[in-house]
């Protein structure tokens, strides 16, 4: 029985211990619900999460142990001498998970029988060509034990499939049993289902912290080990980007940083101003159906990818921008430059602050403006001097936001600004970020333990800290600008 | 200037500061306010009564075209202020705010200090030369809000840290300190105890002698101690309009009588 079934028949007991449950409940009251401390429907439901929740968490936890367990054992079936040059045990046992799943590939197509499999062996069969016949390759060839072992592996599997179908129904059944016997009129049904919801809720946010959590971790781990290869001290303060593919390389993340800082501040020159005006316009000035047009209008701007904007930097504002900026005033001759992504970026998080403004802006009680214009002011006037001022802590986080979005975007540097790590003012110069040079460093040909590859974790998490940093002191502006009205 | 025809019986020797011809609002499909007519005199306190959403908010935001904010608000007929039509094309409805004035049924400071509250109409207008006069109208406009007192320590103090009833009067403060010519007060005492309630009384009987002021209330009493004028609004009617004395005395219409007598509200 396979994992899938095993789930279905869970759920299908789970669903027919509702109906049992519900009308169980009834009838234990004589059919008058106001004997029955909950609604009938929570009986059900109390029966259902009993009959599937401990049988599918079973089932996860066996579904999950179960493969690790198995390759203990049979991992003892292949011998140092089965390892080839170059080879590991690991990849060896995904040759061992990949013949036995092929093995079953083979049964379910009719080359082979299930009694040929229990005597199989490489002299009387063609195993490599057997399986490429039904679609499965293998890249070398097999050795006995690696087969023996497939083999094991195969019949160990289904012989646990087996175990788990018995155990997780069995549980199911037992759960049903339980709820079932507890159904009576005082029985406290709505709680449970309380109960219930409460910790999907729960559960749904520890995933969420566990996955932060993880990642960080990850990050750090993979950091300390660059760093004990690295010295931390050239990493923060070295002058030169160079990774050299032969060891000896230049790591400093100055340039980098520079030119992150630089690209985002490009961006946010022109998001910002863009951005709030776009913001002002619409929420003090557009009429309702202007703005029902044109709001949805600019945030289609948020929709497009980023590659199409790198697309539209790398063919049509970088050339522009050199045609017409950069060699008539003899300041460069490339395309690719901080200005032509500083440009294309801005334009991509003009709906981000302009939304983000415009609900703060909208957030301003009308009373204020009621005030403002009973007392005579312009609409201007009420926007620079009331509205504004009123919403500022929410733009400056809205602001922060945006910049923090700009910091980690990749995909418009590398079309527009180019790769090169370079310290230099001259905005109409080719320079590149920290984002672009992670991917560069973990998309190489070098070897993963070496300080070139590692060093994009120690740039991940330099770049985590910096929008973190950026993030907290938005949600505390933010947070600091409710308690104004409240 | 309309010769118009006098509600009530009208006082001598008081001139018309504002006339109502045949002013209708309506808010989309909701008619809120039905040919309504009626002359407000100058240097008179009048008072709006009338039930809850009867439209007196309505009629009042209409003499300083507070309206116009409001998209689906449609206003017709004549306002005139000083016989000049507030709804003629050439008005600056931005100029019409500064001589008209308002204060609102909730107290709405902005999130400025006290002093920049009140600073913010003469501003506006440039209506202080210097420093030391706009330091004076603050002062005059505080002291003529019965706040001065309580505030003149603290004025770099946010205006939105102030208690509602003081916000109340920071906000009649604001709105004098532009010195308008007519004041509209919006169930000003709706925030207030009964002292800063007597405080603002006096202040309308003091305002009354520059200004025309239109207070909506739904306190009878007060509507007795302050007006000289009342208005019944019912339905968006104006059912009757007259000397306050007379309104609540003698009332002409039953609906007056019902209302006054707390058999419909
Ligand atoms: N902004 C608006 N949009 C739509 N309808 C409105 C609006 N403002 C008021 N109305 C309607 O106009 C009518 C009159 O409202 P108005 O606020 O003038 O009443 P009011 O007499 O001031 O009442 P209250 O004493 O409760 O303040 C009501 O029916 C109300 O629903
Ligand atoms: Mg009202």
């Amino acid at each position: 029985m396979s994992a899938g079934l095993v789930i279905l028949a869970v759920i299908a007991i789970a669903i027919v211990g509702f109906f049992v449950g519900r009308s169980r409940a009834l009838n234990s009251a004589g059919g008058d619900i106001r004997q029955l401390h909950s609604l009938p429907g929570y009986y059900g439901q109390a029966v259902f999460l009993f009959s599937a929740v401990p049988a599918l968490l079973v089932t996860a936890v066996w579904l999950i142990l179960q493969p690790m367990m198995i390759e203990n054992r049979i991992s003892d079936m292949i011998l140092p001498t089965d390892i080839a040059e170059g080879s590991s045990l690991e990849l060896i046992m995904a040759d061992v998970r990949r013949i036995s799943s092929g093995l079953d590939t083979a049964v379910v197509a009719g080359a082979l029988s299930e009694p040929e499999i229990e005597t199989l062996n490489l002299d009387n069969t063609d195993v490599r060509g057997v399986l490429a016949g039904v679609g499965v390759a293998v890249a070398s060839d097999i050795k006995p034990n690696v087969l023996d072992a497939s083999v094991a592996y195969r019949a160990k599997t289904a012989a646990a499939r087996g175990y788990m179908a018995v155990v997780s129904i069995a549980i199911a059944l037992v759960g049903f049993a339980v709820a079932l016997s507890l159904t009576k009129p005082d029985y406290r049904a709505r709680n449970v289902s309380e109960a219930a919801i409460k910790s999907l809720l729960v559960l749904s946010s520890f995933v969420a912290i566990l996955t932060t959590i993880g990642i960080i971790a990850s990050l750090i781990f993979e950091t300390s080990n660059f760093f004990r290869m690295y010295p931390a001290k050239d990493f923060f303060f070295n002058l030169t980007w160079n990774p050299q593919f032969t060891g000896g390389s230049d790591l400093g993340i100055i340039p980098l940083l520079w030119g992150t800082l630089y690209v985002s501040f490009v961006a946010l020159v022109f998001a910002v101003p863009i951005g709030l005006f776009v913001a002002i316009y619409l929420s003090e000035y557009a009429s309702s159906k202007v703005r029902s047009i044109v709001k949805p209008a600019v945030e289609v701007l948020a929709g497009i990818p980023t590659i199409v904007y790198g697309l539209f930097a790398l063919i049509t504002v970088g050339p522009l921008l050199r045609d017409y900026f950069a060699q008539p005033l003899g300041l460069g001759q490339s395309s690719s430059s901080v200005l032509t992504a500083g440009l294309v970026m801005g334009i991509m998080l003009i709906p981000f602050v302009s939304s983000l403004s415009d609900d703060v802006i909208n957030a301003v009680p009308q009373s204020m403006r009621d005030g403002s214009y009973g007392l005579g002011a312009t609409q201007s006037e009420t926007v620079k001097q009331v509205i504004l001022p009123a919403a500022l802590p929410g733009i400056v986080g809205a602001i922060i936001l945006a910049a923090s979005r700009a910091i980690g975007e990749t995909m418009i540097v590398v079309m527009g600004a180019g790769a090169a790590a370079k310290l230099s003012l001259n905005p109409l110069e080719a320079m590149t970020t920290i984002t672009v040079k992670i991917v560069s460093q973990l998309t190489g040909d070098t070897e993963f333990a070496s300080p070139e590859t590692l060093v994009a974790f120690a740039l991940g998490l330099s770049l985590f800290v910096i929008t973190l940093g950026l993030n907290v002191l938005a949600l505390y502006i933010v947070r600091k600008y409710r308690e104004q009205y409240e | 200037m309309y010769d118009a025809p006098q509600l009530g019986n009208a006082m001598d020797q008081t001139t018309t500061k504002i006339s109502a011809r045949n002013v209708q609002v309506h808010y989309g499909d909701t008619h809120a306010i039905k040919d309504v007519n009626v002359d407000i005199d100058a240097k008179t306190v009048t008072a709006f009564i009338g039930p809850s959403g009867c439209g007196k908010s309505t009629f009042l935001r209409c003499i300083n075209r507070m309206n116009d904010t409001i998209d689906i608000c449609r206003v017709t007929g004549d306002i005139l202020i000083d016989g000049e039509d507030i709804y003629d094309k050439r008005v600056d409805p931005v100029q019409l705010r500064a001589k008209v004035g308002m204060v609102f049924q909730k107290p709405n400071p902005f999130p400025k200090s006290i002093y920049d509250n009140v600073a913010y109409g003469p501003r506006i207008h440039g209506l202080a030369k210097n420093k030391s006069e706009l330091d004076e109208i603050v002062e005059k406009s505080l002291r003529r809000g019965a706040i001065w007192d309580e505030v003149k320590d603290r004025l770099d103090a946010p205006g939105t840290g102030l208690s509602g009833g003081q916000q109340q009067r920071l906000c009649i403060a604001r709105a004098v300190a532009t010195e308008p010519e007519v004041l509209l007060m919006d169930e000003p005492c709706s925030a207030l105890d009964p002292i800063a309630t007597a405080q603002v009384e006096e202040l309308i009987d003091e305002l009354r002698s520059q200004f025309s002021v239109v207070i909506v209330t739904h306190s009878m009493q007060q509507a007795a101690r302050v007006s000289q004028k009342t208005a019944f609004f019912h339905l968006g009617n104006l059912v009757e309009f007259g000397d306050t004395t007379q309104i609540f005395t003698n009332p002409q219409d039953e609906r007056t009588q019902n209302y006054i007598t707390g058999r419909i509200g």
